[in-house]
Parts: structure tokens; sequence; C-alpha cells
């Protein structure tokens, strides 16, 4: 790669996606499908953490709620009210895996912002299987509720008769290329940002430019601390507006 | 980039199902109903607050205007008295006025008649004594006082 090049005439040390690798977290023999590793620990924690607050934290079921069940109590109606007014009274019955991906999305997002820690949904294999499973399900919801005219998604009835076939073509292609922005817009915006902050990192080695390397990776974490609870609610409010195409595609 | 290391992928995936369906159970099965109960508590709670709190303001409305009702009824019974006590007053008054009257104008009365015996007492007295002196003074003078005409002269002038 061109950072081993740089690093040899500088001294200057560039490993911006290292963090990424997977890796066993015992031994060092080929990885598996069941391998227990960072990711493994990673996504046990992100569990862990889902445990605490949403389980340990509302123990008490207190009508005045604790600061923890506040928290809670506040991510469930966001994620409520975000389903129900995007697709409406009959998307509710959707509601506990749309928070279920909410909720793994936001805790992988900042669980990946501890310093040292594995950013499991920087990773495309798992984006891309949160995409295309939001992709397939919705595909599948739709023809199931709406049988073939769920095709009529793609058919404009209210564009010029000689525009339709062509604004038909377009609809078709920007459906299957969802999920493939879906899952990219994830991975690609937490990844940058982790990447960012690294190569900012590297420069922290000269003296001279220490200060301002410091101060832009604070201010890159900062932004990322943003990036990680918004590309979350992107995610979420995308799969409820594909759900809400799923369940009423007539325009 | 690692990301695109496909040899870890049906570790990831593998490993991200697990996760999924471990965050999806204890959702759907401890989280949502709890906090959906929790919140339609609060709900319920809240509306009874309210409805309560209705309830008492009305009672305290009522309160009110008994208390207001209590003070209204409260005035006019006092100035009720007051008026009562005030007639009684005038009652007594005008008899003892009356009586008053009357004991002065009886004294006055008795006054004026002790006055007018007064008067015809002196009056009486003066006609005598006026006449001893007229006799005298005519005797004084030398002439001889007819007693007759004496009276009849002090009459006359005791008259004008």
């Amino acid at each position: 790669m061109a950072t081993e090049t740089q690093e040899e005439s500088t001294g200057l040390v560039f490993h911006p996606l290292d963090q990424f690798i997977v890796k066993p977290l015992f031994g060092d023999g080929p990885i598996h499908w069941y391998t227990i590793t960072n990711v493994t620990l990673w996504m046990a924690i992100a569990v862990v953490a889902v445990l605490a607050l949403f389980v340990f934290g509302s123990r008490g079921r207190a009508i005045v709620p604790t600061r923890t069940q506040s928290v809670g109590e506040m991510i469930y109606g966001f994620i409520y009210k975000m389903v129900e007014d995007v697709t409406g009274k009959d998307g509710i019955k959707y509601f506990p895996y749309i928070l279920t991906i909410f909720i793994f999305i936001l805790f992988a997002n900042f669980l990946g912002l501890i310093p040292m820690s594995f950013t499991t949904t920087s990773h495309i294999a798992v984006t891309a299987v949160l995409g295309f499973g939001v992709f397939i399900t919705v595909t599948l919801i739709g023809f199931v509720k709406n049988g073939p005219s769920f095709l009529s998604l793609f058919w404009m009835s209210d564009a010029p008769a000689l525009l339709r076939p062509i604004i038909a073509i377009i609809e078709v292609i920007s459906y299957f290329v969802r999920p493939v922005s879906h899952s990219i817009r994830l991975a690609g915006n937490i990844m940058a940002g982790h990447a960012v902050i690294k190569v900012f990192a590297g420069f922290a080695a000269i003296a001279l430019i220490s200060p301002v390397s410091v101060l832009a990776i604070t201010a890159i974490y900062g932004l990322e601390v943003l990036v990680a609870g918004i590309q979350a609610y992107v995610f979420t409010i995308l799969t409820c507006v594909y759900l809400k195409d799923a369940l009423h595609p007539h325009h | 980039m690692p990301q695109l290391d496909f040899s870890t992928f049906p570790n990831q995936i593998f490993w991200l199902l697990v996760t999924l369906v471990v965050i999806y159970f204890v959702m759907s099965r401890i989280a949502i109903p709890r906090i959906g109960a929790v919140l339609a508590e609060r709900a319920g709670t809240i509306t009874n607050d309210i409805a309560a709190a209705e309830e008492l303001k009305q009672k305290a409305e009522a309160a009110e205007a008994a208390y207001e009702k209590a003070l209204v009824d409260a005035r006019a019974e006092a100035s009720r008295i007051v008026a009562e006590a005030k007639a009684e007053i005038q009652a007594e008054l005008d008899i003892e006025l009356q009586k008053a009257d009357a004991a002065i104008s009886a004294k006055t009365a008795e006054s004026e008649k002790a006055i007018a015996e007064i008067r015809a007492g002196a009056v009486k007295s003066v006609t005598a004594v006026a006449k001893d002196a007229a006799k005298e003074i005519v005797s004084a003078l030398g002439g001889k006082a007819d007693a007759k005409a004496v009276t009849a002269a002090v009459t006359a002038r005791m008259k004008g």
C-alpha cells in the first residue's frame, strides 16, 4: 500500500484501516463462521448494553421514571412515533423489528466510538445483511399484502402516458439500488469517520503538528458522535419509508 | 481493506444474526411490553390525576360559592338587625320625646300660671302702693285727699 512507502521515508505510521481487521479473540487460526472474534466481542457488548438499558434500566417499572428508564422510554417513544408517522397505523406491528434494527445500529455506532474498540457497523458485511434483509422483507411484505398490484409502485399513473414506461424503468432501477445505498451509506459513513480520525492520529507523531492534530481529532470525534446517531436514525427512517411503500404502493 | 476480506463474512454475518435475534427477543419479550405498560399506566395516571384535579377544582368553586352566599346572607342579616335596632331606638326615642315635651309643656303652663299670679299680685300691690303714695303726696302738698278721687285717678293712670 501507499502508506507503507510513506512510512519508510518520513517515519510516520499510518494504519487507518487496521482498526477494521476482524481477528480471532483466542489464538490465531483461520476465521470460520463460528470463530469467536472481535466482532463477537463487540456485538456481545452491544447486547449487554441493550440489556442494561432496556431490561435492567426499566426494572423498576416506575410511573416516575429513573434516568435510565427515561432514556429507554424516549428511544421507544421516538421509534414508535417514527413508525406511526411514516408507515401509518398498519405499520405498528413491524415496530419491534424496526426498533431492533435501530437499537443495534445505535449501540454498535456509539460503542465503536470508544477508543480501541471495534466498530461492527463499519463493515459492509454487517450493513449489507441489514440493508438486504430490510429490502427482501419489505418486498415480500409488499407482494403478500398487495399481490401483483404491488407493482403499481413503479407505474406513475398521474404522469404523462408517454413518460410512464421511462419512469417505470427508473423506478425499478432505483428500487433495486435501495439496499445497496442503504447499506453502503451506513458502513461508509462510519468507516470514513473512523479512518479520518486514525489518519489525524498518525500525524500526531510529529511534535510540530500534534496540537493541530489533537484539535482535529477532537473536532472530528464530535462530528462522529453526531454521525453515529444520525446514521442510525437515517437507516431506521429509510426502513420505515420502504415499509410504507410496501404497505401503500399506490401513490 | 478489511471490509472486503470475504473470508471474514460468514463469521460477521453469523454473529450479526445471533445478535439481532437476541436483541429482537429481548426487545419484543421484555422491553417493549414493559415500557408499553409503563407508558400506558403513566398516561392513565395522568388522565386520572387531571380528572381528580378537575373534580377538586369544582368542589373548591362550589365551596367558594357557598362562602360567598353565606357572606351575603350574613350581610343581609346584619343590616336587618341594624335596621331593627334603629327602629326600636327611634320608637323609644319618640316616646321619651313626647314624655319630655308633655313634661316641659306642663312645667311651662305651671310657670305661666305662677308668673300670672305674681304679676296680678304685683299689680294689686303696685295699685295699693300708688294709692297710698298719691294720698300721702296730696296730703303733704296740703290738700285734702279725697280717697275716691285718688283711687279713680290712680286707676286711670295705671291703665294708661
